[in-house]
């Protein structure tokens, strides 16, 4: 089987990568250009693959044509299709913004090239120990990135991100040692097959290699305790690499951990072992109650995002761990959706920060009716993330929601309803200080009277900005209109995802 | 707790490379943690990784087994190591060398900020 779109896919961006410090040495800013057409040839190759998986089902290539037991496997099924289509979204809108708001060295877009080819890597990956392989080519572009602009703090969040993560990376790293011990295999579907024949689910060696494995890729999706990186990384890196490692680094985390869940446990390892489970919901949960509160009571919006993502998910962790069809459908919008919200709320406030300045929630005073359209995405995105429908966030929560209560978890249900109210606690107090708080200073006196017509004007000030662009809005509110569009594909991702679901569950 | 001393010394004599992975990984987290040195903490991160590596090159390992290149004219004769956990342990070695240089140039950058590699003093400096 050749399959060749699946390993191109990974190849493109990577070899690509090359290219804007080769051709830098001629011309002076071919790392844009170079990286938008990586994403193009991506976005039509995925549209190729899902196609493809939509009619045929699962797809395989074999790495070198060697067989699976002793080779690699890239594989791309239903749910690997809709990560892989997340990322190229995601990478065209913030590609769309990076144009005005750099970075701009050529250097930066090389390593944001191999990044995504990363992530790519490990949508597609059938192979475990090409996982880690793929979670730290992602791993060590993302710490380049957040310390892109140089700044001595962004050295120190990188640095503690990248100690961290490394360790994290390595429990994973013994863990597929102790899978390989106890199986002889590093093959997806292989090691499934092998763990129930041979090993048996209640060797100590697998619940021991579960334990490491999930701890480790827990630290690459930010479950609290394991979160405290985050709000550091996503805080001092520039808001370009904020926007695009929020929606995607901590996601292809998360995925492989439902890859490594559901296609090598498999749910019949649950059976065997219910504390596996148990602690998967109770970490999930712990994460969605932890992160909401911290979320509220930051003052830096950045960081208030930042925590939000914890809490976010703490429920697609919870998800997992109900191993309901509902909960994993809603695990997997979810796992979109919070891409495509925190994606577009960090571009909206990178927008924001470039304009004004703003960091703090204070300082967004009036901003509503300077920035009306920035503002108004954003706000579609704030609403969409408590969970207002219809937009993404509502749906995600709802199918995850439906789960709990269908696995006898009713607990998840009342901490998700809890969380929803954080959510809005901190959400609207920021839509409140943009809308309703006067501004600091003279301005503000007369903001209550005169609204539409300082909306006007306040639209004219925000595009004459030198340093605003409109393709940097238009970012934003892409993002905005998806969330509230793919509120309405329930069906269309319940059907897509169905061959899926009844594999593995 | 005496019927346990002989398992103990077991483990010991025959599983010491299993024992000294443990043991390593364990000093390294601790480093990581408990250093206030920038630089050991990326010490003790690679102690931790090798001891990792040292868990699969010691898997692999097979009593008076020999190296595993097989004659392409065939006639591999007798036991042979595990090539698979060896052809691991060089990636991981080659992530774990690209981590290093990424995390010295970080320790670099905040050097040159800062002037001190002291993770308690480059917090007071940065929270002013």
């Amino acid at each position: 089987m050749s399959n060749i779109e699946i390993p191109l896919l990974v190849a493109v961006p990577i070899l690509l990568s090359t290219l804007p410090l080769l051709l830098g040495l001629r011309f002076e800013k071919i790392g844009w250009p170079i990286a938008v057409l990586g994403a193009l040839v991506n976005a039509g190759l995925v549209a190729t693959i899902g196609r493809r998986v939509a009619t045929e089902g699962r797809l395989v290539h074999s790495l070198g044509g060697y067989p699976r037991q002793y080779g690699i496997e890239l594989v791309a099924d239903q749910f690997s299709v809709v990560v892989a289509a997340l990322i190229v979204v995601v990478t065209l809108v913030v590609l769309g913004y990076a144009r005005t708001a750099g970075p701009r060295r050529n250097s930066f877009y090389s390593t944001f090239l191999l990044l995504f080819g990363g992530l790519l890597g490990v949508s597609m990956t059938g192979d475990v120990f090409n996982l880690f392989v793929f979670l730290e080519i992602t791993g060590l572009t993302t710490y380049a990135l957040v310390a892109s602009d140089r700044s001595p703090k962004s050295a120190l969040a990188s640095l503690k991100y990248l100690i961290i993560g490394t360790a994290g990376a390595s429990l994973y790293l013994v863990g597929v040692g102790f899978l390989l011990v106890a199986t002889g295999t590093l093959n997806m579907v292989e090691l499934s097959t092998a763990i129930a024949d041979f090993a048996g689910y209640r060797n100590p060696l697998i619940v021991a290699a579960f334990a490491f494995i999930v701890v480790g890729l827990s630290v690459k999706a930010a479950v609290f305790p394991l979160h405290t990186w985050m709000p550091d990384a996503y805080a001092e890196s520039p808001d370009t690499v904020t926007a695009y490692i929020s929606g995607l680094v901590s996601t292809v985390g998360a995925y492989a951990i439902a890859r490594l869940v559901y296609t090598v446990f498999t749910p019949a390892f649950f059976e065997a072992v219910p504390l596996a489970r148990r602690g998967l919901v109770a970490a999930g949960t712990v994460s969605i109650l932890a992160g909401s509160i911290l979320a509220v009571t930051q003052s830096d919006v950045k960081r208030m995002l930042a925590y939000s993502s914890v809490a976010q998910f703490g429920m697609i962790i919870a998800a997992f761990g109900l191993a309901t069809e509902q909960a994993l459908i809603g695990a997997v919008i979810h796992l979109v959706g919070h891409g495509i919200m925190k994606t577009g709320l960090f571009l909206a406030v990178g927008v924001l920060s470039s304009a004004y300045g703003v960091r703090v929630v204070s300082k967004y005073a009036n901003l509503g009716y300077r920035s009306p359209v920035t503002v108004a995405a954003m706000g579609v995105l704030l609403l969409s993330l408590v969970g207002i429908p219809p937009s993404i966030g509502f749906l995600g929560k709802w199918y995850i929601a439906w789960g709990a209560v269908e696995a006898g978890a009713p607990i998840v249900a009342g901490v998700i309803f809890l969380s929803t109210l954080l959510t809005l606690l901190y959400a609207a107090r920021l839509l409140e200080t943009i809308y309703f708080r006067p501004a600091e200073g003279v301005e503000g006196a007369v903001a209550a009277d005169d609204a539409s017509l300082r909306s006007d004007g306040g639209a004219d000030i925000a595009d004459a900005d030198p340093s605003v662009s409109v393709g940097m809005i238009l970012a934003a509110v892409v993002m905005a209109v998806l969330a509230v569009g793919l509120g309405f594909s329930a069906p269309t991702i319940e059907t897509f995802l169905a061959p899926f679901l009844e594999a593995v569950l | 707790m005496i019927p346990d001393v002989p398992l103990f010394v077991d483990v010991l004599t025959t599983r010491y490379a299993y024992a000294t992975f443990a043991v390593l990984l364990a000093v390294g987290l601790y480093m990581m943690i408990a250093s206030p040195n920038l630089v050991k903490k990326v010490i003790g991160l690679n102690l931790f990784q090798s001891a990792i590596f040292l868990f699969f090159v010691a898997m692999a390992y097979v009593q008076g087994g020999s190296i595993p290149v097989i004659p392409s004219e065939g006639g591999a004769v007798g036991e042979y190591a595990s090539p698979l956990p060896q052809v691991i342990v060089l990636t991981a070695i080659v992530v774990g060398v690209s981590l290093t240089a990424v995390a010295l140039a970080l320790i670099i950058r905040i050097y040159s900020a800062y002037g001190t590699l002291d993770e308690n003093t480059i917090r007071e400096v940065a929270d002013e």
